[in-house]
């Protein structure tokens, strides 16, 4: 029986819950709103991942745990095109540039983050190709699931909880005006002054993720720090339209005189209830 | 005969049922039933579509109360129930703080749906657990601005004072327009 399903009805805990205790080999595939996440196990432990939009190449992992620059990676995609991972793996580690063991805490640094990033879906179909294994010119790894599925448990809790104070990521944000606080000394990292120098009423969060590169996750985390420092609050962005059930008036037609003075006969009539 | 409604929303237990049944002259249309989920088991009944409450202002105006169901799986109701109202009330019962929360939400979506205007009442607050207006608007992230008010669902002077500044808040937002 195929191991297909929606992460809806079983979560990306029990998936991996699954593989590990039936020491599973083979890989996820999971299909995302907009991507692919692949992840290839071997006797229930993680061997090797790779989110669909990247190319997944030792170089480009490399160059995200900073041990490589960019245009060490654009030389060696031009003058080395064709190597494979081991063969590049091995090069760098015989010119002594990097160690065997800087590649592999590379490697798994990456590994696991791509397998994080599923914690955050609610939803996606999945399924299990028993026969589907890493390509044989990558580098695996083996790392037992158990760790990553504690970390990701959390994950998936705190990632439920921002989901319930920023339920949208079409609001934008603006600065409250708070007497004796100036947000210069306030202690922010780099990361959030990034965010905090896009915080217009025209900019939605998802478009300020969007500019500073940061998942859903990543920007939820920020703004709700902000929120509950009590540096913003969340408004609806300029320009945004309203919603149609709103188009209806609420008043019945008339002068604003008019409507005045339905709101003052209100007024009276509930002052002498 | 013309008619304008506003809508009464909140957590689940906040109040909202009687808050209507304070001030409405008929016996507020509730469509109530036994609660199903052990974990709001807080009270036998709970509201599952809406609250129903009417006053008649003269003989041309009717004003129409509509209070929101309180369990969230009935949240589809909500956005109906906003469609052309005055303004809004979000019920907090002021003794229960893990559902402040909620009420933020609720108030963030009611936001979304219509940019009317809306105030905010602390329920309850003659229960001995009852929270300090203060520490609750702190709690609930509620701006300097936002008219947030002492409620006692079950008396009618403080549901009148509550209904009272939102109209006194819609007048404003009409004069603003003018100016």
């Amino acid at each position: 029986m195929a191991l297909k399903g929606n992460l809806r009805d079983f979560s990306i805990t029990q998936l991996l819950n699954l593989v590990s205790v039936a020491q599973k080999t083979g890989t996820l595939i999971v299909d995302g709103p907009s991507e692919q996440i692949l992840v290839s196990f071997r006797e229930g432990k993680l061997s090797y991942a790779r989110d669909g939009q990247d190319d997944g190449s030792l170089a480009m992992v490399l160059y995200r745990a900073k041990k490589l620059s960019a245009a060490q990676v654009r030389a060696i995609k031009e003058r080395a095109g064709g190597i494979s991972d081991k063969e590049l793996g091995l090069l760098l580690i015989n010119s002594n540039y990097i160690s065997q063991k800087d590649i592999l805490a590379s490697l798994q640094s990456y590994f696991v983050s791509v397998v994080n990033r599923l914690f955050t879906w609610v939803e996606g179909l999945f399924r299990f190709e028993n026969d589907l294994l890493p390509p044989a010119d990558k580098i695996t790894v083996r790392i037992n699931l158990e760790n990553i599925i504690i970390e990701g448990s959390r994950r998936m809790r705190e990632w439920e909880q921002l989901q319930d104070e920023i339920p949208s990521l079409d609001m934008a944000m603006k600065f409250i005006e708070r007497p004796g606080v100036n947000l210069r000394n306030v202690n922010l990292s780099v990361e959030e002054w990034r965010v905090v120098s896009f915080i217009n009423p025209k900019n939605s969060i998802r478009l300020i993720a969007k500019t500073t590169n940061k998942s859903d996750l990543e920007i939820r985390r920020i703004v709700y720090g902000l929120i509950v420092a009590g540096l913003v609050e969340l408004i609806r962005p300029v320009g945004m339209p309203l919603p149609s059930v709103s188009s209806r008036p609420a008043l019945p037609q008339g002068t604003k005189e008019e409507q005045k003075s339905l709101i003052n006969r209100l007024i009276s009539r509930i002052r002498s209830i | 005969m013309q008619t304008v409604k506003m809508v009464v929303t909140g957590p689940f237990n906040a109040g909202k049922t009687e808050f209507i049944r304070s001030v409405s002259e008929i016996d507020v249309v509730s469509t109530e039933r036994k609660i199903s989920s052990e974990t709001e088991r807080v009270k036998d009944q709970t509201t599952v579509a809406m609250d129903f409450g009417r006053i008649s202002i003269d003989d041309n105006l009717v004003l129409y109360l509509f209070g929101t169901p309180g369990q969230r799986r009935f949240d589809f109701m909500w956005e109906i129930l906003s469609e052309g109202m005055l303004g809004f009330i979000v019920m907090v019962d002021s003794a229960r703080p893990e559902t402040f929360r909620e009420a933020r939400n609720i108030l963030e979506t009611f936001r979304a749906y219509a940019p009317t205007p809306y105030v905010v009442a602390a329920n309850k607050q003659d229960h001995k657990d009852a929270w300090e207006l203060e520490d609750m608007r702190i709690a609930l992230r509620l701006s300097s601005k936002v008219k947030f008010l002492p409620c006692v669902a079950t008396d009618k002077e403080t549901v009148k004072k509550v209904l009272l500044e939102l109209l006194y808040s819609i007048l404003e937002e009409m004069e603003k327009g003018e100016g």
